[in-house]
């Protein structure tokens, strides 16, 4: 049996990304479409939220894509297949809102969250709906999962900046074209904060029911500190406790790109520490 | 030595806990109190009359017998005193450091009356440091095996208690704990200069000793329900819930998400969980500017206050009504002043200021007064129309907690008040659920260290009968 946290594979996706099946058993127990977890890389590593990509509850493994930003995601990415992550704390936050809709339902991954939109995919598409995968990159080199996500939706829109393969621009490019062709009714978007808004802005005049998955900065993810507010309806919501997922068309965007740049500086800091120790 | 005369006694005076230095202990995270040496216990414990019906008993949530233990450190037998305390309080280290005294066993003390009440939590906290110090503490007895498994979910004072309290009779525990350590608030909430980490971990260790599991990182109304635990797969008896309040408030006044303003729990949790004080050391970081305010009056405000001035700034406390009502303990206000920390009483925050890069740079408030009384009993605090403003880079909230959500709202058979506090039974803390049973800040909606063992002792007596009635105890559950 794997020790506990162990990683028991590791794939590396594309530069500075890579997918990893840890054993993690009890965060891996109940696990829902779209709840996520926090992990600690060592004993001296800060708390931080990943989504998640799949589960084995029976084999205690979840599946997790992290992306070499900061300093905590760039010394999770450097582990190899054997070692361990300090813990593993999940399944938190709600699951996805997920019903039976009357036209497409689409997810929208951008980057890591390509592999975050699979399991609501996966749930969409077992209650009976058309689902469309849409993922975007700079260029087809870059591109993540695409087979994976042709697996689990009907149909998959390739978008590339350069246009090297798929949709000439950006993920909202494709969900532009694709809502053009086809009654799109529901939405889901995971990937970075600005993305989310592109995607939201783009629904919203057409009224199409708009989710998005707020990773914000986190320290318990129980709901006990607060650090991830966000404002949704004007309301103060905790995106840990009450989310991930929130309307995208309620959430106040511009706050959450502020406050995700709360502890900018101190990251530098953390980033110079870790050449130091290098 | 001559056996005193209560003139005697009374005519000690009552000889204060030594401090550090306040220009010394506010550029550290040591203990603040050094403890007493061992003629001055004797000699403060010399002061207590050792009253035949004594009031002390019944001001103590855990109902230790205080004069027994005072007695006993009077006689210079400190490990005796130590073990008398066990015999009621599984935790007296950390109760004799962090209870309200002033407000519990010292409030009534009869002496007290006439001068300065005897330092019982100073004693307690002797008594127990010395049998830790010299290694005399033993792990306590457990009884036979009942065959009975008992889950307890959350390690903090009410889930310590009711580990201990369940395991000593006998039954197989497991405690679960959402957080990589044990602790609960003892850890997150509570600065290291009034409680120090080998104290809890120490208590911990006891546990596991007694034969007490614990499973860190596991989040019950999530990884699992309460049900699945008491179902074929876990097959616990019972269930003892003890998951705190740990559910920030906020005032709702425009600007509280700018960057900079913190729940007081983000930002002790910060610092004494996640060691934010040793970045980049430790990776969890901590933005805190010069100009730190602190929206609260409480406990727990007093804890961020010195916390921020520890890491630096200079720290003025806002609070709305006046001195006289704010609730945090006397000592805590004390030892607030005398580390250089500023008071704005009848001051209350209307607005946080921004700048362009969304960071926080004043808070606004509203001078007040006080009116006529309201439902609390307090003077209620009115606008007097008057407000200032002040420069302020970093807001800190400590306004108190909502309960933690997690376990009523995964478990809805889980009845629980308008406010979201668990309803449980005060003479046994049955919840409506059969089998469930909880203990502290969960079913008070938020109180003290000392309040939650006292419900969690309560509980484990409940639970054990429940579990060797082999669930037929407690007419309401029955199906």
């Amino acid at each position: 049996m794997p020790k506990l946290y162990e990683i028991v594979e590791k794939q590396d996706l594309v530069p500075g990304m890579a997918l990893f099946h840890v054993y993690a058993p009890m965060a891996a127990k109940n696990m829902k479409p779209g709840q996520f977890i926090i992990l600690r890389v060592n004993a001296k590593g800060e708390r931080i939220p990943i989504s998640i990509s799949g589960w084995d509850s029976e084999k205690g493994t979840i599946r997790i894509i992290i992306m070499a930003a900061g300093r905590t995601s760039t010394e999770a990415v450097a582990l190899k297949q054997g070692e361990c992550f300090q813990d593993i704390v999940g399944p938190l936050g709600e699951q996805t809102h997920l019903e039976k809709v009357s036209g497409t339902a689409v997810v929208v991954g951008g980057g890591y969250g390509t592999g975050a939109v699979m399991p609501p995919a996966r749930a969409m598409k077992a209650m009976g709906n058309r689902v469309v995968g849409i993922i975007g990159a700079r260029s087809k080199d870059l591109v993540l999962l695409e087979a994976e996500m042709r697996e689990v939706c009907d149909d998959v829109i390739v978008c590339t900046n350069d246009g090297s393969q798929g949709v000439e621009g950006f993920v909202t490019d494709g969900l532009k074209q694709l809502m053009e062709k086809e009654d799109v009714s529901w939405v889901l978007s995971v990937g970075p904060v600005p993305m989310m808004q592109a995607v939201a802005n783009l629904t919203k005049p057409k009224e199409v029911k708009t989710y998005c998955s707020l990773n914000a900065i986190m320290v318990d993810g129980t709901g006990m500190c607060g650090a991830c507010r966000v404002s949704v309806g004007g309301k103060t919501k905790f995106a840990c406790f009450h989310g991930p997922d929130f309307d995208a068309h309620q959430v106040n965007f511009e706050e959450l790109v502020q406050r995700q740049k709360m502890f900018l500086e101190q990251e530098k800091i953390a980033m110079e520490k870790l050449e130091e120790v290098k | 030595m001559a056996e005193l005369t209560p003139k005697e006694r009374m005519a000690i005076e009552r000889h204060p806990m030594p401090e550090q230095r306040p220009e010394d202990r506010v550029k550290n995270f040591d203990e603040v109190p050094l403890g007493f040496a061992d003629e001055n216990a004797k000699r403060e414990a010399a002061r207590c009359l050792d009253c035949k019906t004594p009031q002390c008993v019944e001001g103590c949530p855990v109902r230790i017998d205080i004069p027994a233990f005072i007695k006993l450190i009077e006689k210079g037998d400190f490990d005796a005193s130590a073990k008398k305390l066990r015999e009621t309080n599984f935790l007296p280290a950390i109760c004799g450091r962090v209870c309200p005294q002033d407000q519990q066993c010292e409030l009534v003390c009869i002496i007290g009356k006439r001068g300065k009440p005897v330092a019982i939590g100073s004693l307690e906290r002797f008594a127990s440091d010395y049998e830790r110090d010299n290694g005399l503490r033993k792990v306590p007895e457990v009884a036979a095996s009942t065959g009975k498994k008992v889950a307890v979910v959350g390690s903090g004072p009410a889930g310590m208690t009711a580990a201990y309290e369940i395991r000593k009779r006998g039954h197989d525990v497991t405690v679960f704990e959402a957080f990589h350590r044990g602790g609960g608030v003892l850890v997150y909430g509570i600065p290291r200069f009034r409680l120090p980490l080998a104290v809890i971990d120490e208590d911990i260790n006891f546990l596991e000793q007694m034969g007490v599991k614990f499973m860190y990182n596991t989040i019950v109304g999530k990884s699992m329900s309460l049900d699945d635990l008491m179902g074929p797969e876990w097959g616990f008896d019972s269930i003892f819930v003890g998951t705190g309040a740990g559910l920030p408030k906020m005032t709702g006044v425009p600007g509280e998400n700018l960057n900079g303003v913190y729940s007081a729990n983000e930002y002790l949790t910060r610092v004494y969980l996640m060691g934010a004080n040793n970045f980049p050391d430790n990776v969890t970081p901590l933005y805190q500017g010069k100009k730190v305010g602190i929206i609260g009056a409480g406990n727990t405000a007093m804890d961020a206050a010195r916390t921020a001035k520890r890491l630096g700034a200079d720290v003025t406390v806002y609070y709305r009504r006046s001195e006289e009502e704010a609730p945090a303990r006397t000592e805590e206000l004390h030892h607030a002043k005398e580390e250089f920390i500023t008071f704005k009483f009848l001051s209350n925050p209307t607005e946080f200021v921004g700048d362009d890069n969304f960071f926080i740079r004043q808070i606004k408030c509203d001078v007040m007064e006080l009116g006529e009384a309201d439902d609390s009993g307090r003077r209620r605090p009115q606008p007097t129309g008057e407000s200032f403003v002040d420069d302020c880079d970093t807001a800190i909230m400590a306004l108190g907690c909502d309960v933690n959500p997690i376990i009523p709202t995964s478990n809805p058979e889980i009845e629980v008040n308008k406010w979201g506090v668990v309803v449980a039974n005060p003479e046994t803390g049955a919840t409506s659920k059969k089998g469930v049973f909880a203990g502290g800040d969960l079913i008070t909606g938020g109180s003290t260290v000392i309040q939650a063992m006292g419900q969690a002792k309560v509980a484990a007596a409940a639970l054990h009968e429940y579990v060797m009635s082999n669930g037929n105890a407690f007419g309401y559950w029955q199906d």
